[in-house]
């Protein structure tokens, strides 16, 4: 194999890099026998100059020649596939809780297993299946929910016993497992030759790799990628993509234009033994023990078994580069529980003879996904890199998805969940990721519940109400960094500790935010909802009317003291952010979106916005406190407040007026709520919200005002069908297909992003079609709960998922929203969806493979409304936000 | 009637401090790690004190014990002011100007030291303008004096010692009108106390010793085995060379009642102290100190007691014995420690229990495999034995804990005998002080990478 490449890759020669694990394990890397060869120099120019020769550098390179892009540069400091990608344990496997990357995992896999035979490299492919083993029943809880997941996408997969694991496995200790999931199909590959034969691909499809050649910075000129600098020279370049793993945060720094990956790597270890006496099979399947925080493959004879510990070991804090990891100690007293563990898995093996204990660093995001797509800052500039150990598994399908992105704009799937621009910059300061990716790490093995938050990292953005509020018992989650209240824990009642309220089940808080919900319907509740992202758009002329008018759907042509619902579609009119927007002046308008949209809204208005020096955007986010005032007697507070009548008539919904509140003057109020419940928001200048927060909660005293959190918000927002981007919403929906026509005016009389495609639907129908579920035959207090990414079965057919849930204390059931699809029953292919295929199904959610029934609605229940609504803007299913 | 080991724990660990450099400063990587200190104490109030700083103008860092006689006041104040005049006295002449300047404009200061203090250690907020004051004299007449030299550390050291004793014993004489601080310095010149500082800087390490406080070397041998370099002298009657010393500033004729039942003069056991002006004054200004002084001196018998044999003070100096060492990646760690732990335990004992200890909890050898045979079995052995040495360790967090626990608690076979330890720390109040004395420890860890660096 090793002379195919000399021949294939005539650009450098690399050195019979046929990484068999075995050369890799006998730490000599070949250190000059013979003479080096003389590199082929640098072209001058390229479109794309891609940084990491390792799985995903290759794999970009391979999808975007395959899409017929030829002009592109990979350039690698080391060798090919030297990096963390040689060291990989070559798992590839499926089983992921989060759609994306199960998507993924699943193209990856059925890449791979075809690239033996079309670039001739041999990729050490064997489908061996895994076996994710369950010691506990909420293990084996979240192991039927992925189950669940993987069967609706046709990936075979089943929940068997413990006695099946031994039929499978029979080195296998079985007395302290529940059941265990088995994936026929997951499969081991090696990984340096996976990452090889792409290259092979790409090579011969023209990309040029360049090894031995370090990027030492990207050039960047009026926020556009010109060209990299290299050790050998100035590359000018279109798109440059930075693949280089570990070392992408100091790439990323390294220009004078800072484009901020954030992540970290940790040591992670494996070991290698000796084969056994009677060699493993090479066909037997993968071990995952979760509760043992380990993994098992058969190696060449012998186990490859390693794991992701309790206290993981954070490295290269400081930025230390190399070429090639290596040398990097061996920490046995570090590995040790996990030894145990495995020799508590598979007992058998005591005798088996160790061969080498390795040490392979992997890189670890904050929020434990990847990290995809073009920089905020510089166009043309894209990553993918942090991989949180399954780099192999994602491989294949991260590298198509970027390559879409190049190519044809975005990827052809909804990618926000990995989406570089979900991070700001404050999530790139090296403490900050130092400590999280220790929490991080871990939580690859822990059991991962509903509604659990981050640890570490905390406190960093928060409202200048933070004291007051936790003072009075706020439990706090974090989103982009902004603390926010979850709920109110009431003086002398007592919550489990953090490792206890971890459920499937009923959580501890039930009756805490029922009695929040019950504040907010009956009296006047006050949230904190300062995270939210604020800018504001103004101009000297009509340009910032004009300009907004073509960047969102509905029509911002409404007298000023207005607040307009509306989306910020994309060409395919799906939502690219889903926000109000108050007209507070003929020029100048306030724009309310969800926290995290942050860094991607401000992105898309700065691409799109004309480059006008009289038409100004700014973020406003830190300068306002917002508070949430929601409950029938809201109105009364604020009058008596402002001295201002504040009933329908003079102060209809969506409405905003800038008044005085207490002593403070300037508070912009708006009558909307994000719940539908009848209430107001605040937005405070910084300064003076602890004053309005006091005369707010004094004056409120007397109709029964308290503190809530965003849990009571959740439930009351999904039992009144609203959408929230980020969760219901994404760039693949559009608001035909979520029942907002009445927000997308096509006939406004001026071109909008998305129209043509709005049009279209409109006249054709949708494919998709976003719906409310209530469950039947549901037990709250004894059944498992759901959360989201439930399957969706009509007349016993998989429809969809959902994309929330909540329990409704009004309703009193529980509500989950998600779109429903219409697959031909025999050719699976998706057609039209009417409202009479929605009426006329029956339908089941399937919780960790328990189905319940449930009722489908298009619309909310009416009875939930009672505030009268502006004549104009009946809110159907009203809109976003998390 | 026993102590659970929890209670005990809890007795040990009321006064541990652990102080870890921080890895990344932004400036210099120091040689030292970090360190742990703690204090067990025997008398009611404990007569010891410690103090930690970082120079902050120079560099290095200050570390330091205080034995304290015949009350704690002396020690007190001189765990709180040497450093500042340690400091002092390091300071190049423009940052004293400037220091100068700032005060004289009324500007904040540039911070001098930044202390690493335990919760209890405090300082006398009544007396700080007063100390502030002395401080001040002195470094105005370092301006004065400007000699243009660098400073050297070993001068720096015994002029601060000096300068220090000679203000607590002017501010005796002069007194203070305001009737509470004049009974304190009165108290702090007539009670005395030992000093053992060590300050560190890069791989210069100086240790300036005044009484029998000791400073100890842990030393890691080729072999792994510990051995101790003593970085003092104790000066009591059991150093020939300071019987000496004190019988040569006297005259032949006081050879005989200089040092008697092991004692100067047959009262004080260090030969070398801070305070004690009863050493060191003429009996003359004794007295009329004592005569002006408030009633409750005058009531004291102690103070108005005039030693025998008082021919010809002062018969007792605060000047330091300062030795230089150079660190070497082999000096592993350095003990600072007043008389208590030294009369309970051999310092080859002391440098082998924390030698031990430190490498049980950071750095036990690691294992490799190499091209050995190892079972999973035997590894899986192996590691788990390991932990379980390192457990038994990892009761204490602390090296000056574990030390303190062997001191009390070690049976004649040189281990921690729980009874025994119980027994100890259960005693009243007023039997303790004979069983044991107040036991003060800093175990100070070197960094042998940045120590090695700078060899090379």
């Amino acid at each position: 194999a090793a002379r195919m490449f000399l021949r294939l890759l005539s650009d450098i020669q690399w050195r019979a890099a046929h990484p068999k694990w075995r050369r890799m394990t006998s730490s000599q890397r070949s250190t000059s026998t013979t003479a080096e060869p003389h590199p082929v120099s640098l072209p001058a120019q390229a479109q794309v100059v891609i940084c990491g020769g390792g799985i995903m550098g290759t794999s970009v390179a391979y999808h975007l020649s395959k899409m017929g892009w030829k002009d592109i540069v990979l350039l690698e400091q080391g060798r090919l596939a030297a990096g963390t990608t040689r060291f990989c344990a070559g798992i590839v496997s499926t089983a992921r809780p989060v759609s994306i990357e199960l998507k993924m995992a699943h193209y990856s896999n059925k890449l791979y297993q075809q690239l033996e035979q079309e670039t001739g490299v041999q990729t050490g492919y064997m489908k061996t299946g895994s076996i994710s083993l369950a010691q506990t029943q909420d293990r084996l809880i979240s192991l039927k929910r992925i189950a669940s997941s993987l069967n609706v996408m046709g990936i075979p997969c089943e929940i068997i016993s413990p006695k099946k694991v031994l039929q499978l496995h029979p080195l296998i200790n079985i007395h302290d497992l529940v059941g265990a999931m088995y994936v026929p199909e997951d499969a081991l590959v090696s990984s340096a030759n996976v990452s090889l034969a792409l290259a092979t691909a790409a090579s011969r499809n023209g990309v040029q790799i360049h090894e031995r050649t370090c990027v030492s910075h990207v050039t960047i000129q009026k926020g556009r990628v010109t060209g990299v600098e290299t050790d050998r020279g100035r590359i000018q370049c279109e798109y440059f993509v930075n693949c280089a793993g570990q070392w992408a945060y100091e790439l990323g720094h390294s220009g004078e234009e800072t484009v901020h990956i954030p992540l970290h790597a940790c040591e992670h270890f494996y070991l290698l033994t000796h084969p056994l006496k009677e060699p493993l099979s090479s066909s037997l399947p993968t071990i995952v023990d979760p509760d043992g925080r380990i993994y098992i493959r058969n190696w060449q004879g012998g186990i490859l078994s390693g794991g992701f510990e309790k206290n993981p070991k954070p490295l290269f804090t400081e930025g230390r580069n190399q070429l090639e990891i290596q040398n990097l100690q061996e920490d046995w007293d570090h590995f040790g529980p996990l030894l145990g563990a495995l020799l508590r898995r598979m007992p058998g093996l005591e005798t088996l003879q160790i061969m080498q204990l390795v040490n392979c660093p992997e890189s670890f995001t904050p929020d434990m996904r990847c990290i995809m797509g073009e920089s905020p800052t510089a166009r043309g500039y894209f990553v993918l890199a942090g991989m949180n150990s399954a780099g192999i598994s994602y491989g294949g399908g991260a590298g198509k998805y970027l390559a879409e992105w190049i190519v044809n704009g975005y990827p052809s799937e909804n990618v926000w969940p990995l989406d570089l621009k979900r991070f700001g910059t404050l999530q790139s300061s090296r403490t900050f990721l130092r400590h999280r990716v220790m929490e991080v790490m871990p939580l690859m093995c822990d059991l991962k519940v509903p509604r659990w938050d981050f640890q570490t990292g905390r406190q960093l953005r928060t409202s200048p109400l933070y004291d007051r509020l936790d003072a009075q018992g706020a439990r706090w989650m974090e989103k982009h960094g902004f603390e926010r209240v979850k709920y109110f824990v009431p003086p002398g009642s007592d919550l489990l500790d953090l490792d206890h309220s971890k459920t499937f089940y009923k959580p501890d808080w039930f009756d805490i935010v029922g009695s929040e919900v019950k504040c907010c319907k009956e009296a006047v509740c006050v949230i904190d909802m300062s995270s939210f992202t604020k800018f504001e758009i103004s101009s000297t002329g009509d340009q910032a009317l004009e300009s907004l008018q073509y960047l969102f759907s509905n029509d911002l042509d409404v007298p000023v003291g207005h607040v307009v619902h509306t989306g910020m579609l994309n060409e395919k009119g799906g939502y690219e952010n889903d926000c109000s927007i108050a007209r507070l002046s003929k020029r100048s308008f306030f724009m309310i979106s969800p926290t995290d949209q942050q860094v991607h809204c401000w992105t898309w208005l700065k691409n799109r916005l004309p480059d006008d020096s009289n038409l100004v955007l700014e973020d406003v986010t830190w300068k306002y406190t917002a508070l949430n005032l929601i409950g029938p007697r809201a109105v009364d507070v604020l009058s008596e407040l402002s001295y201002a009548p504040m009933t329908a008539e003079h102060f209809p919904s969506l409405f905003c007026k800038e008044m005085s509140v207490g002593y403070a003057n300037g508070i912009r109020v708006m009558s909307i709520t994000h719940t539908g419940e009848p209430g107001f928001v605040l937005y405070i200048p910084i300064e003076y919200a602890l004053h309005v927060y006091n005369e707010v909660m004094n004056m409120g005293q007397k109709y029964g005002i308290r503190n809530a959190g965003y849990y009571a918000l959740r439930s009351l927002r999904i039992e009144k069908f609203f959408a929230f981007w980020g969760q219901d919403l994404d760039a693949f929906t559009t608001p035909m297909e979520c029942g907002r026509e009445f927000q997308v005016k096509l006939d406004k009389g001026m071109e909008f992003l998305g129209q043509e495609a709005l049009w279209e639907q409109k006249q054709n129908g949708v494919y998709k079609r976003f719906t409310m579920f209530i469950l039947e035959d549901h037990d709250t207090d004894m059944d498992l709960w759901p959360w989201w990414g439930e399957p969706i079965f009509r007349n016993g057919r998989y429809v969809g998922k959902t994309t929330s849930s909540a329990y409704s204390y009004t309703l009193e059931r529980h509500v989950c929203l998600g779109f429903v699809h219409h697959f031909d029953e025999k050719t699976g292919e998706e057609l039209v969806v009417t409202t009479d295929f929605i009426n006329q199904g029956e339908y089941e959610i399937d919780i960790a493979g328990q189905r319940f029934q449930a009722k489908a609605k298009l619309y909310p229940f009416s009875s939930l409304f009672t505030q009268r609504r502006r004549k104009d803007e009946v809110e159907l299913s009203g809109y976003q936000r998390e | 009637f026993y102590l659970t080991p929890s209670q005990v724990n809890s007795i040990l660990k009321a006064n541990e401090y652990s102080f870890k450099v921080p890895e990344f400063d932004g400036k210099n990587v120091s040689s030292v790690l970090g360190f742990d200190s703690n204090q067990l104490p025997a008398n009611a109030p404990i007569e010891d004190r410690r103090s930690a700083a970082t120079c902050l103008q120079t560099r290095g860092m200050l570390l330091g014990v205080f034995d304290g006689h015949a009350g704690c006041a002396c020690a007190q104040a001189v765990s709180e002011r040497l450093f500042y005049y340690i400091a002092v006295s390091l300071l190049p002449h423009e940052t004293l100007l400037e220091i100068e300047n700032a005060v004289e404009s009324g500007r904040a200061l540039l911070p001098i030291l930044q202390w690493h203090k335990h919760p209890n250690d405090y300082f006398s907020k009544e007396a700080s303008k007063l100390y502030f004051n002395s401080l001040r004299t002195y470094w105005q007449e370092l301006i004065d004096l400007n000699s243009g030299e660098t400073t050297d550390v070993r001068e720096a050291l015994i002029n601060a010692f000096k300068r220090l004793d000679n203000d607590i014993s002017l501010e005796a004489q002069v007194g203070d009108p305001n009737s509470f601080l004049n009974y304190l310095v009165l108290r702090v010149a007539f009670s005395g106390a030992t000093a053992c500082v060590a300050h560190v800087d890069g791989i210069d390490l100086h240790i300036a010793n005044t009484g029998d406080s000791r400073a100890m070397l842990g030393v890691q041998e080729e072999d792994g085995s510990w051995s101790a370099v003593n970085l003092s002298y104790d000066h009591n009657a059991q150093n020939e060379r300071e019987v000496e010393r004190v019988k040569m500033e006297h005259p032949k004729s006081e050879e005989k009642s200089l040092v008697k039942q092991d004692r100067l003069l047959g009262l004080l056991m260090p030969f070398r102290a801070f305070g004690d002006v009863k050493f060191k004054w003429s009996i003359e200004l004794q007295k009329r100190v004592v005569e002006s002084g408030p009633d409750q001196l005058n009531d004291n018998e102690y103070t108005k007691f005039i030693p025998p044999n008082y021919y010809t003070p002062p018969y007792l100096t605060a000047e330091p014995e300062v030795i230089h060492h150079k660190l070497r990646p082999q000096d592993k760690f350095l003990v600072l420690a007043t008389d208590g732990l030294w009369e309970t335990m051999h310092r080859q004992d002391v440098a082998r229990i924390v030698g031990e200890y430190l490498t049980g909890v950071h750095h036990q050898q690691p294992i490799a495999v190499g091209g050995y045979k190892v079972t999973l079995g035997q590894m899986h052995g192996l590691l788990t034995e390991r932990r379980a040495r390192i457990s038994s360790v990892f009761e204490d967090q602390n090296a000056a804990t574990h030390l303190i626990r062997h001191a009390v608690g070690n049976n004649e076979f040189g281990t921690v005998d729980h009874e025994r330890l119980s027994k100890m720390l259960s005693l009243p109040e007023e039997l303790a002080r004979m069983y044991r004395d107040d036991i003060t420890i800093i175990v100070v860890q070197f960094n042998s990478h940045v120590i090695g660096a700078y060899q090379k």
